[in-house]
């Protein structure tokens, strides 16, 4: 077990690693370096600066050097917490992001949940009742699920809640407590405008699983074992939950890593359209100025994020199933 | 005697591996029948698939003869039918009487006196007949040949009047033939991304699977890597790297392999897994050894041993390329205009309060929902077929 964390921990690294060379490889992808974009905008702006200052902007980033020393320097800022200038913003990349990171976290981890609270069953009942009403009912949803784009989904749901409700569902808190400090009341209107960030982004990957889970179930519940727990006189709900459905999760467990990328793209898109204070927006924002610097950090803490947790799902699943370590 | 009069012979029921191929066909040309003919057969009882090929057919095919089937040009603006919702078809002449022939109503301009917004009621007094095969804007059917004919749109005797099908834009412009023009790029960039996935994932796939070792390790690693960074950031800060003052065709294919790029993943991975299986049957190994080499052993021999299972993979990837273009395109990282896509079109709809004046601004985004479920039938359809024996 030790040897295995130790193992998935060292991949996890080299990961990390490679997908700080491909952030910095995006930063420096627009053409024209970041400096001189830089002062363009404070000239535009009217401000000028004196000559020495971009002269020492220059040596500090190793502008003009080779790229791997360029690399080496801005590699070695963002390990101490320095994450360079936002253009756009003209203030430190850090006092933008995290508190719209831990937004981001907030909505995935609770789109995770809701997905896994619906799926699972869903998808148990499916496979109990193979070609029931029920069963054509959720596979045409799932179906449906997988085709609507999340932004579609998200403006629909906006629009529906515009015209009929008058309610402005977008963003995470109400105007009121917009400002306020964290309280009860402020934690519960966060709650009741969490949900539709959480359903939107989570309905393809729950249109994906169910039919996942359908499948493995289908294997399982036609196997001996079910045939001799049934035998045996166990309530049909005991012994599904209890035998058939454990297998069933396996694979379902392992393909989690593959989910996780996709959810985090989802909940990227659905904040745009949502106007959550998420980190969706800002990247889209960073992008569309080429504000690279911001871009580029938030790609990679975006990456480090999924890598994190897929990390995590396979330790988990280590744990619970000894067959994968042998592996 | 060989096998097939045999079992005739013997009046056998069928063999169980030909048991789910398809019911209506008798069991005597079952048994003889070509992979290729029970992979039909097999296809063919799968009635959502065969809906979906009539469907992505229609679509492709009003997508291919766009000029044909546009009402008016896509890209005429006409200040004075802003927003003008879908118009309704009738079949009550001016005076009130039942006709055979669908027409439509004039349109009545009217203006709030409070918010001096506009609106445009149907006119009950007036009735033009939608006419088929009409003169309109002049275009090149196929790109090549000049003419004016268009499917359906109104007579003379209409005037000024256009036809609405689907509304129309804040510029006037008509949505209909908007989406129709749309699809030209929206159905090709999925095509044209799955032939360059299918490119790389059968030659690195292929490498992968049918070399091994330190080869396969990379390749694997590399694959694994590129899924665990988020796809749709990814895409976003790619596109965006793309120089904005490319022309576009050139941005065009500048998405289509930044989309391919990300999503020959998956196919690799099957590629080489299918690779894994074969290296060790005897086939491939007697083809080796009559000296045949690598190339001719993968391309000859293996690769058409599991052609059936790529197309029915390739099929249900073309969805991901779709849903992929309109979302990077509603972002407005994406294509941009002039050029129509169904997610350029989506990006109109941005802004909730556009969408309550003028809900059909959203009806694109039901153009993309009908293919992408066409592509996901077809697709499950095809892999059933796809091995048409019975596991």
């Amino acid at each position: 077990m030790i040897q295995f964390i130790i193992r998935r921990t060292m991949m996890a690294a080299a990961t990390i690693a490679l997908i700080s060379v491909v952030s910095f490889i995006i930063i420096q992808l627009p053409p024209g370096d970041f400096l001189t974009s830089y002062v363009a905008t404070l000239s535009q702006q009217g401000d000028t600066i004196p000559e020495e200052a971009v002269t020492a902007l220059r040596e500090a980033y190793g502008l003009g050097e080779p790229i791997y020393i360029q690399y080496y320097k801005w590699i070695s800022g963002v390990v101490q917490g320095d994450f360079g200038q936002s253009l756009e913003w003209g203030v430190p990349v850090n006092t933008l992001i995290w508190d719209r990171l831990r937004m981001t976290l907030a909505v995935s981890a609770s789109s995770i949940l809701f997905v896994w609270t619906v799926a699972i069953p869903i998808g148990v009942f499916s496979a109990t009742n193979q070609y029931s009403l029920a069963d054509y009912f959720f596979t045409f949803l799932g179906f449906l699920g997988l085709a609507i784009p999340n932004f579609l989904l998200a403006l629909i749901l906006m629009w529906i809640g515009f015209s009929w409700f008058d309610q402005d569902v977008g963003g995470l808190y109400s105007p009121e407590y917009q400002n306020a400090p964290w309280s009860m009341a402020k934690f519960i209107d966060l709650l009741s405008h969490l949900w539709i960030p959480m359903v939107v982004a989570g309905t393809s990957g729950t249109a994906g699983l169910i039919r996942t889970m359908r499948a493995n179930m289908l294997d399982e519940i036609n196997q001996p074992y079910v045939e001799t727990a049934r035998a045996k006189g166990l309530s049909e709900l005991r012994l599904i939950w209890k035998y058939p459905v454990r297998v069933a999760l396996n694979p379902f467990i392992s393909t989690v890593g593959y989910a996780l990328p996709e959810l985090i793209g989802g909940v990227t898109i659905v904040a745009v359209v949502l106007n959550l204070p998420t980190i969706g927006p800002l990247l889209l924002r960073a992008l569309l100025s080429q504000d690279m610097y911001l871009a580029g950090i938030i790609l990679m803490l975006l990456s480090i994020l999924t890598v994190l947790g897929t990390f995590i799902s396979d330790i988990l699943l280590a744990i619970f199933d000894p067959r994968i370590r042998l592996e | 005697m060989d096998n097939t009069a045999k079992s005739l012979e013997n009046g056998n029921a069928l063999p169980p591996d030909l048991a789910g191929v398809n019911d209506e066909i008798p069991y005597e040309e079952l048994s003889i029948a070509t992979p290729g003919q029970l992979m039909w057969w097999k296809f063919r009882k799968h009635r959502i698939a065969m809906i979906s090929v009539v469907v992505l057919a229609i679509m492709y095919f009003m997508a291919f003869f766009a000029g044909f089937f546009t009402p008016y040009d896509p890209n005429e603006f006409d200040a004075s039918y802003k927003y003008v919702p879908p118009m309704h078809i009738t079949f009550t002449d001016e005076n009130g009487d039942f006709t055979w022939r669908p027409g439509v109503r004039g349109l009545i301009e009217e203006r709030d006196p409070e918010t001096l917004r506009r609106s445009y009621n149907e006119d009950p007094d007036t009735w033009y007949p939608i006419n088929f095969f009409v003169k309109g804007y002049e275009y090149k059917l196929l790109w090549l040949f000049k003419t004016d004919i268009h499917l359906f749109g109104l007579g003379e005797e209409a005037g000024e009047q256009p036809y609405f099908l689907l509304g129309s834009d804040r510029l006037g412009r008509d949505m209909f033939s908007r989406i129709v023009q749309g699809g030209q790029i929206s159905l090709s960039i999925g095509l044209v991304s799955v032939f360059l996935s299918l490119l790389l994932g059968i030659v690195l796939g292929g490498v992968s699977g049918y070399y091994g070792g330190w080869v396969d390790n990379l390749i694997q690693r590399t694959i694994e890597f590129i899924r665990s960074i988020p796809t749709l950031p990814l895409w976003m800060a790619l596109s965006a790297a793309l120089p904005p003052d490319w022309p576009q065709t050139q941005r065009y294919f500048g998405i289509t392999i930044i989309l391919s790029m990300i999503g020959w993943t998956s196919l690799g991975r099957q590629v080489r897994g299918r690779f894994l299986a074969l290296r060790n049957e005897d086939f491939v190994l007697s083809a080796r050894l009559t000296g045949a080499r690598d190339m001719r052993v993968i391309i000859r021999h293996m690769v058409p041993s599991f052609t059936s299972h790529i197309i029915a993979s390739l099929t249900l990837s073309i969805p991901g390329i779709i849903l992929a273009e309109t979302s990077l395109s509603f972002l407005g990282l994406g294509l941009r205009q002039p050029v129509i896509s169904w997610g350029v079109l989506l990006q109109e709809a941005q802004n909730v309060r556009t969408v309550a004046l003028a809900p059909w601004l959203m009806i694109p985004g039901l153009a993309v929902v009908m293919a992408v479920l066409a592509f996901n039938f077809l697709g499950d359809g095809l892999r059933d077929a796809a091995d048409p024996f019975n596991r």
